[in-house]
């Protein structure tokens, strides 16, 4: 017969401890990797959708695909309570201000997920109104192929983002080589 | 079609005779050039028309024709439609690019505010009395009216892309 702590153990996931030291009543480990932790199982994406892989995305927050497997269920709608800037669909140089606005207004630290062709490259529009890659404005962390991706890639696209946010050093936003990254997008 | 096309080219003819300069019947939609200074009167003329009452302005737009005489290099064609009786036409006129003013008709047509506006937005055809003639679709600081075929339709910035691939 199965105990208790046994059905946890096998039925349920959940995330595992960092490495540490473990001894009678304590538990140490560095801060980074506790920060991490928390920050990597519970971001806030802020989507961005403008146009097919919007309705990609509709898909993955939905019960088949359900973000909210991975901590991201509750999607931020405003940019300043959000860690993770979802831009999904073909961005005209007309929006492209607006774009770095949203980016702008997110609280530092922030990260970008460029979903499908359109966002990563400007797509099949090679065309004079249209912006040849977000990354032309705003620094991106994960760029999703497809066009547009299924619902599985933007899971694994989450998974890339988290593992980036679980391994960052706590400096890394006050390190010369990220103020250096900003001033070539042109952000103080 | 051909004798509405006659029959409204006679009447057109008796009012506004040399601002007429040519009529056809393409495929069945009867079509008139007309001189650009008269576009607006010929327009309210054909509001209240006895045979046909053209009151309802479906479309505007831009053409540009590099390879016509500079005289005609630009166009703005006009099309309308008579919703009682289910008739439609189209009025064109010609411009050059440097006399490319063309008479607003936002004074009879209101939808023809952002149709004009989105035809200089691309075209750079000004429409003297339009009462707020700014760009509509494009960005704010588009240096250059992009419908113009002297401008490449794809992106300058590019650098990834190798024209031989391309074939060119």
């Amino acid at each position: 017969m199965s105990t208790e702590k046994d059905i946890i153990e096998t039925n349920v996931n959940i995330t595992k401890a960092p490495e540490g030291i473990e001894g009678a009543g304590f538990f140490a480990t560095s801060l980074d990797q506790v920060v991490g932790l928390a920050r990597k199982n519970s971001i806030w994406p802020l989507p961005f959708a403008t146009s097919c892989c919007g309705i990609e995305f509709m898909a993955t927050m939905a019960s088949h695909y359900d973000l909210a497997r991975f901590g991201s269920e509750r999607l931020s709608f405003s940019p300043r309570q959000a860690d993770l800037l979802m831009v999904m669909g073909t961005i005209s140089k007309k929006l492209a201000p607006v774009v770095k606005q949203v980016y702008l207004q997110m609280a530092e630290p922030r990260w970008v997920l460029a979903m499908g062709a359109c966002a990563s490259s400007g797509g099949i529009f090679d065309t004079y109104s249209v912006l040849q890659g977000i990354d032309r404005i705003i620094p991106v962390d994960v760029y999703v192929s497809g066009c547009p991706p299924r619902p599985e890639q933007v899971i694994d696209g989450i998974l890339r983002v988290q593992e980036l946010v679980g391994k960052e050093s706590l400096r890394r936003r006050n390190s010369p080589e990220y103020t250096e990254l900003l001033a070539s997008y042109g952000i103080e | 079609m051909e004798n509405v096309t006659q029959e409204i080219g006679k009447e057109l003819q008796d009012k506004f005779g040399d601002a007429i300069v040519s009529q056809s019947l393409i495929i069945d939609f009867p079509t008139f050039v007309v001189k650009k200074e008269k576009i607006l009167d010929i327009m309210n003329f054909l509001y209240d028309f006895e045979l046909y009452k053209f009151q309802f302005l479906t479309s505007l737009c831009g053409v540009h024709f590099p390879d016509n005489v500079k005289e005609e290099e630009y166009s703005v064609v006009y099309q309308l439609h008579d919703l009682v009786r289910n008739q439609r036409i189209r009025l064109k006129v010609f411009t050059s690019e440097s006399q490319i003013q063309v008479p607003s008709v936002t004074s009879l047509f209101s939808t023809a505010n952002w149709l004009e506006r989105e035809t200089f937005d691309f075209f750079g055809i000004q429409f003297t009395g339009h009462p707020n003639l700014v760009k509509i679709l494009n960005m704010e600081d588009q240096p250059y009216f992009p419908m113009r075929k002297q401008y490449p339709l794809e992106d300058g910035t590019r650098e990834d892309k190798d024209d031989s691939k391309f074939g060119r």
